[in-house]
């Protein structure tokens, strides 16, 4: 079993490496599409103007926008993390007083030797649901939060079990690509509202230069390529926050069912994370704190939807977590399985 | 074009070679490292027990056997435990001893409402669960990782590289099955009381 996780994680690690860099290639080349695109639109439309007038050759959007991307990038990786806590209203527990919180601290110290990963930084959320999420950019910069209605609901030993799967989460870098996707998913947001300004005074300048070559005499050449480019690109702007969410959603789905296998591998436990997973499951509130830019970092999900729920193509495409039945399912499998191995070997 | 092959052939005898040995290597220092924090937290446990017995001393003066027998097991322990990394089997066992005479203290205290009453006890019992399981979950991963850096240089063709690596199997840590399993029949037998 060991070798198989161990496999299994070199693996989850790898991918996660790639796909971290893979989604920053795919923001940098949206942005440069973005951009670049837009001059050659410009670029077409101004080309058969009479010679005195602007003739658009350099392109000047697209090295912008892509400058952009790549600061929005290594901000989003460098920030990422504290933005996450900070959208969710988390404070950092320092000096332990409370019980409870003790008990955390505690908790989480127990599941970082377990995993052998160092001690992440424990964060509370005062927010009465329960929720557990975790953050960072890799096992050194890790942050765990759980709410304060997750230590109120959850036994000791419900706590070691999701603060387990967060730690799985943690060490199979998942935290990195998930955390950069919550920053870039977050930035995207933002610069669409300021750019859909700009792009209204675009839109404007294309269409006169449609007119313009019209006029030119290049009817089959220029015209419908630049209507398809200028549609494509309109689209890609209207398009951008919706893709960035969807993908936001692809990425989070599958490794849950991994972050749950290695909670129950530290825990030695899987029926502790069963019985907690049907708890949060129970609280059916969304969480007020976590907004939907950080849903995706949530043990489930934490705004309520009730496509959780089901499988399925439509589930598949809009939910950010696998059907909470089937995630207490295979927890349960694996303890029964586990009980029957240890009955076996006493009796 | 047959020089070309051989070339081919061996590079890629190479790049598995040293894919293999620094596998080997790696794994052999995680489990060095996975024992060093069993270590780290037996010595944690150590330091915490004095103060834990001081606590409980003055509300459990008739309960004088199940201390000593706690005081006794720890300075074993720590006796052995100076021995160092060679003697995993006697530290073991005498680790193994500490934590059932220390089960058999809390279920003891346990029975003392005026002890669990003070909030002190409260703290010094999650404490005490948090040292418990931080000793087991480091025990835990010393095994996971050195049954996996075993299983690594007994298979094959990893086997070839091992003697290389200087691999040497490591010894696991090993779970006392009577001191384990004595627990809960002392925790069974003491119920009704409660």
């Amino acid at each position: 079993m060991s070798d198989d996780t161990s496999l299994n994680l070199f693996q989850q690690q790898e991918a996660n490496r790639r796909r971290t860099v893979l989604l920053v290639i795919g923001f940098v080349a949206f942005f440069a599409w973005l951009g670049f695109g837009g001059d050659y639109i410009y670029y077409l439309s101004t080309r058969d103007a009479p010679r005195t007038a602007y003739h658009h050759v350099f392109p000047w959007l697209g090295i912008a926008l892509t400058v952009i991307a790549l600061l929005t990038a290594w901000y989003a990786y460098a920030t990422g993390p504290e933005k996450v806590l900070w959208s969710t209203g988390a404070r950092p527990i320092v000096d332990p007083t409370d019980p409870q919180e003790k008990q955390l601290v505690n908790v989480v110290e127990e599941m970082a030797i377990a995993s052998g990963v160092p001690r992440p930084r424990i964060w509370i959320v005062d927010d009465p649901d329960p929720t557990a999420f975790a953050a960072g950019t890799d096992p050194l910069h890790a942050h765990v939060a759980v709410t304060r209605g997750l230590l109120e609901l959850c036994s000791r030993e419900e706590l070691q079990a999701v603060v387990g799967h967060e730690l799985g989460h943690v060490k199979n870098l998942d935290v990195r690509l998930m955390t950069l996707l919550a920053a870039l998913v977050g930035a995207v947001a933002l610069m669409h509202d300021g750019a859909t300004r700009v792009l209204r005074g675009g839109t404007n300048l294309g269409g006169g230069g449609g007119g313009g070559s019209r006029g030119g005499g290049k009817k089959g050449g220029a015209g419908p390529l630049l209507a398809v480019l200028l549609v494509v690109w309109i689209l890609s702007w209207i398009l951008a926050p919706i893709i960035t969410q969807i993908l936001a959603l692809a990425v989070s789905r599958k490794r849950e069912y991994l972050a749950d296998a290695m909670s129950a591998q530290f825990t030695r436990n899987p029926l502790a994370l069963a019985s907690a997973l049907q708890k949060i499951e129970g609280a059916v509130a969304p969480t007020a704190a976590i907004k939907r830019g950080a849903a995706h970092l949530c043990i489930a999900d934490p705004l309520g939807r009730r496509l959780t729920a089901r499988e399925g193509l439509f589930a598949d495409a809009l939910a950010t977590h696998p059907p909470m039945a089937k995630r207490i399912a295979i927890l349960r499998g694996m303890g029964y399985a586990q009980l029957k191995k240890e009955g076996g070997g006493v009796a | 074009m047959g020089s070309i092959i051989f070339l081919v052939v061996l590079v890629v005898v190479a790049a598995w070679l040293i894919g293999a040995y620094n596998g080997l290597i790696s794994l052999k220092n995680q489990t060095l490292n996975a024992f060093k924090q069993i270590d780290v937290q037996l010595k944690r446990r150590h330091d915490l027990i004095p103060n834990l017995v001081n606590a409980v001393k003055g509300a459990m003066e008739f309960e004088r056997s199940t201390l000593e027998a706690v005081i006794q097991a720890r300075n074993q322990a720590v006796k052995v435990n100076a021995t160092g990394p060679e003697g995993i089997k006697q530290i073991s066992q005498a680790e193994n001893a500490l934590s059932s005479a220390l089960q058999r203290l809390m279920v003891v205290v346990e029975q003392y409402p005026q002890l669990k009453a003070t909030g002190n006890i409260g703290q010094l019992q999650e404490e005490l669960t948090s040292t418990e399981n931080k000793v087991a979950f480091a025990r835990q991963l010393y095994n996971d990782t050195a049954t996996q850096y075993n299983t690594k240089q007994q298979q094959f063709p990893t086997n070839m590289v091992a003697g290389l690596a200087k691999a040497q199997p490591a010894d696991l840590w090993e779970i006392e099955d009577q001191a384990e399993k004595a627990v809960p029949q002392v925790d069974l037998s003491m119920k009704p009381k409660v």
